[in-house]
């Protein structure tokens, strides 16, 4: 046996060193496409150098060209007209993905404000089974996880699709069925687990009855990517689109394997269910919303991506060492101590894609940080690029055994997983919301002041929520390794913090109402009609170039 | 990248690869279930219905089923039980091995708190045996009655007691709850921990180290 397992894990490391070399190679060969041509193919001819924002109030956007206005003078005006067509093609798959997520984000807040209050007032709605913290809990993360991170998630890959491919969505039908099934699986799982039919497995709590609408619909969400791709008119294939791609073949291996958990007894299941629960986060979600903000950031900055061939390496480094690293979470439990370690060691590594991706990110905004400070869309996606950073590389040091040893166990876990969920994934989403929802709808935002509420609401709240719970949750790991004091100790020194986290969570989800509102109105076209044209934000600007270009002639 | 199958390809490839590492290499180390102990008992039919309401109400949220290491963390001390063993698990399926502490470990709950009454009034009132326990109350799993008969009566300290002349009796499912919560008891050794070796009958143990040094001195 232990020739065995030293035999595969030489193998390991053997195949990472040679993926490495194979990688080095294709860089130094130009194997991989053409650097900066692949980095600028998102943007039109000569669209380089111009602010895309709708989102942003005139007055905003004359800020944003004197901060960013270098652009070529001949821009393709075609480009820009086919664009627009591009922009609505998707438009009924894309609002049923993301109007669901909406509906899903306001109930999962719902669950998780009452969890929340329930874990510092124990006998509040305590007589009520339906509303017990074991299964409102559960309810929160499926509802906030399924439901709205990866229908958002979901909703704004669609919408990228045309972008990224430049043709018109194909098979929006599918994924608009898909939709509808995604739905009722969710419904039917939170549904179930409330009533009390969970499968006791974290992550997994849906019965694989309903996780299998989860799998087709995430399934028939996928088809149009399938069917664009195959029609692109795109030679090169941007980051974002190999984020989509890969989360596309990952989800559905992930759902299908961890319900087979049944196969599995003791240890063994647990470490299926670590295996499942880290990797859906790591290599469905993240890739949703890195997808998202690759294209975002250089799009609203008008500026290519900082470096093409780093964006290479944080992908295909991501997929190797984020699919290693779930059983962190059973460090010090009644699992062989290799399995740890080799999931320790990739989490360490994971600093290689997070910095890649971060160097890009941030890189790329810095030299018009000022940008962040008036784009209301771009304060979002730029906050949750910078929480992605930090959640990671959070999360490596958190799965050192020292480290370990003191938040296991504790709150500081949970604060940890919503820097990545809610800082990272849900700011993304939110900007990304912001930016398409004016081309879909080919109407303004109505209220930009309720953006900002939004983002102060939300950001405050979050920040509240997650230094207050990671503090508490330190001190309860200190207390409860310290054997001379009773375990009680590490229940009462949380309560301040825990009141304080239903604070914030609070905060949040007066955020989420004002969004969900300031949505709707703008899927009833109430508000003012501005005499822009909303979709590029750009109606003045090429105006005023045509003048400027005519006085030079 | 230009090449749509290289992704697909590619990136079904490295995790497959990550499976066979994380899921399907333990399944084939561990073979958990094939050798259970024998001082374990598989649980019986009211221990695995109590099991159940276990995971029903989502008990896993605040208690773990996994003690740690003494040179990890006092959980020993604590009096939570020695580090489990992968076949102490011989029958657990779904797992509830748990990641979160906001209560105690249970792994031996049935041994450190053998008492059915305390679980009771623990269960529907926790604060009544527990002051400072955050614990949610089972108040559902209980019912009140004003004829006791060969009933259990849970037992309250006035401020939690039901009105005069009545008297909170559990379910069904309270009691196999209870039955499943005492079933959690892995005191027995386990073959795979390293124990001290034995002394044979006649000699008397050999002095520890720090006793020998002791000697020494003298």
């Amino acid at each position: 046996m232990n020739t065995a397992i030293a035999f595969l894990l030489s193998m390991t490391f053997l195949i990472s060193i040679g993926g490495l070399f194979l990688l080095v190679w294709g860089l130094a060969n130009d194997q991989w496409g053409d650097g900066k041509e692949a980095a600028k193919s998102i943007f039109a001819e000569g669209e380089v150098g111009r602010v895309e924002e709708t989102a942003a109030t005139p007055e905003q956007k004359q800020q944003l060209r004197e901060e960013r206005d270098a652009g070529e003078l001949d821009i393709d005006q075609t480009e820009l007209a086919d664009r627009r067509i591009f922009d609505r093609s998707g438009r009924t798959p894309v609002l049923w993905w993301l109007t669901s997520a909406i509906g899903w984000l306001l109930l999962g807040s719902l669950y998780g404000l009452i969890a929340s209050l329930k874990l510092h007032l124990p006998d509040w709605l305590g007589g009520h089974e339906v509303l017990t913290f074991g299964r409102v809990r559960p309810a929160h993360l499926n509802a906030v996880a399924y439901g709205w991170a990866s229908m958002a998630g979901v909703g704004v890959g669609l919408w990228l699709i045309p972008r990224l491919f430049k043709t018109e969505l194909r098979g929006g039908k599918y994924a608009t069925a898909g939709a509808v099934v995604w739905n009722l699986g969710l419904l039917g799982g939170v549904t179930s687990i409330l009533a009390g039919y969970s499968t006791g497995i974290e992550w997994l709590e849906i019965s694989w009855q309903f996780d299998i609408l989860l799998v087709l619909g995430g399934a028939l969400g996928a088809v149009p990517l399938i069917m664009t791709v195959l029609v692109r008119r795109v030679h090169h294939l941007y980051v974002s689109a190999w984020y989509l791609i890969a989360a596309l073949v990952w989800f559905p291996m992930l759902l299908v394997t961890a319900n087979m958990s049944g196969l599995f007894v003791g240890p063994e299941q647990a470490v299926l269910n670590w295996w499942y629960a880290h990797n859906v986060l790591g290599l469905w979600m993240t890739p949703l919303g890195l997808a998202a903000a690759y294209y975002l950031i250089p799009k609203i900055t008008g500026t290519p991506i900082y470096s093409y061939t780093l964006s290479l390496i944080g992908f295909w480094a991501l997929a190797l060492f984020y699919s290693q690293v779930g059983v962190h979470h059973l460090i010090g439990g009644p699992v062989p101590t290799w399995l740890t370690t080799l999931s320790i060691v990739t989490s360490v590594m994971m600093i290689i894609p997070v910095v890649a991706v971060a160097v890009n990110h941030h890189m790329t905004v810095l030299p018009r940080w000022r940008m962040v400070l008036i784009s209301p869309t771009l304060r979002f996606i730029v906050a949750g690029a910078m929480m992605y950073t930090f959640a990671s590389v959070q999360g490596s040091i958190e799965a050192l055994r020292t480290v370990n040893t003191i938040t296991h166990f504790t709150h500081y876990t949970v604060a940890h997983a919503h820097m990545g969920l809610y800082g990272f994934m849900a700011f993304i989403l939110f900007g990304s919301i912001y930016f398409i929802l004016p081309r879909l709808m080919n109407w303004e935002w109505p209220h930009p002041w309720a953006i900002s509420l939004h983002f102060w609401l939300v950001f405050i709240g979050f920040g509240i929520y997650f230094w207050f719970l990671s503090i508490g949750g330190w001190l309860q790991g200190l207390a409860m390794l310290d054997a001379s004091r009773p375990f009680m100790e590490s229940v009462a020194v949380t309560m301040p913090y825990l009141t304080a986290r239903s604070i914030g969570g609070t905060l949040m989800t007066l955020g989420h109402l004002v969004f969900a509102a300031h949505f709707f109105m703008l899927l009833g076209r109430l508000g003012p009609k501005r005499d822009e044209a909303p979709q590029m934000g750009l109606g003045r600007f090429a105006k005023s170039l045509t003048e400027a270009r005519g006085a030079n002639s | 990248m230009t090449r749509v199958l290289g992704i697909i390809g590619g990136s079904a490839i490295i995790l497959l690869y990550a499976t066979l590492l994380l899921v399907v290499m333990p399944t084939v180390q561990l073979r958990t279930g094939e050798n259970p102990p024998e001082a374990l008992e598989p649980y019986s039919e009211s221990e695995l219905a109590g099991r159940q309401h276990y995971i029903s109400l989502g008990c896993i949220y605040c208690h773990s089923q996994q003690p740690r290491d003494p040179s990890q963390a006092p959980d020993m001390a604590r009096g939570w039980g020695r580090p489990s063993v992968p076949s102490d698990y011989s029958y657990d399926n779904p797992h509830q091995l748990g990641t979160m502490r906001t209560g105690p470990d249970l792994f031996n709950i049935g041994a450190r708190q053998p008492s059915v009454d305390w679980h009771l009034s623990h269960l529907y009132q926790p604060r009544a045996v527990s002051p400072g326990s955050t614990m949610a109350p089972y108040p559902f799993l209980f019912r009140e009655t004003d004829f006791l008969g060969d009933q259990i009566e849970v037992k309250l300290p006035a401020e939690y007691a039901p009105r005069p002349g009545t008297y909170i009796v559990p379910t069904q499912r309270a009691m196999e709850l209870v039955d499943y919560l005492l079933a959690l008891d892995h005191t027995y050794p386990a073959e795979e921990l390293p124990v001290a070796p034995e002394v044979p009958e006649g000699e008397e143990a050999a002095p520890a180290d720090d006793q020998q040094a002791a000697n020494r001195i003298d």
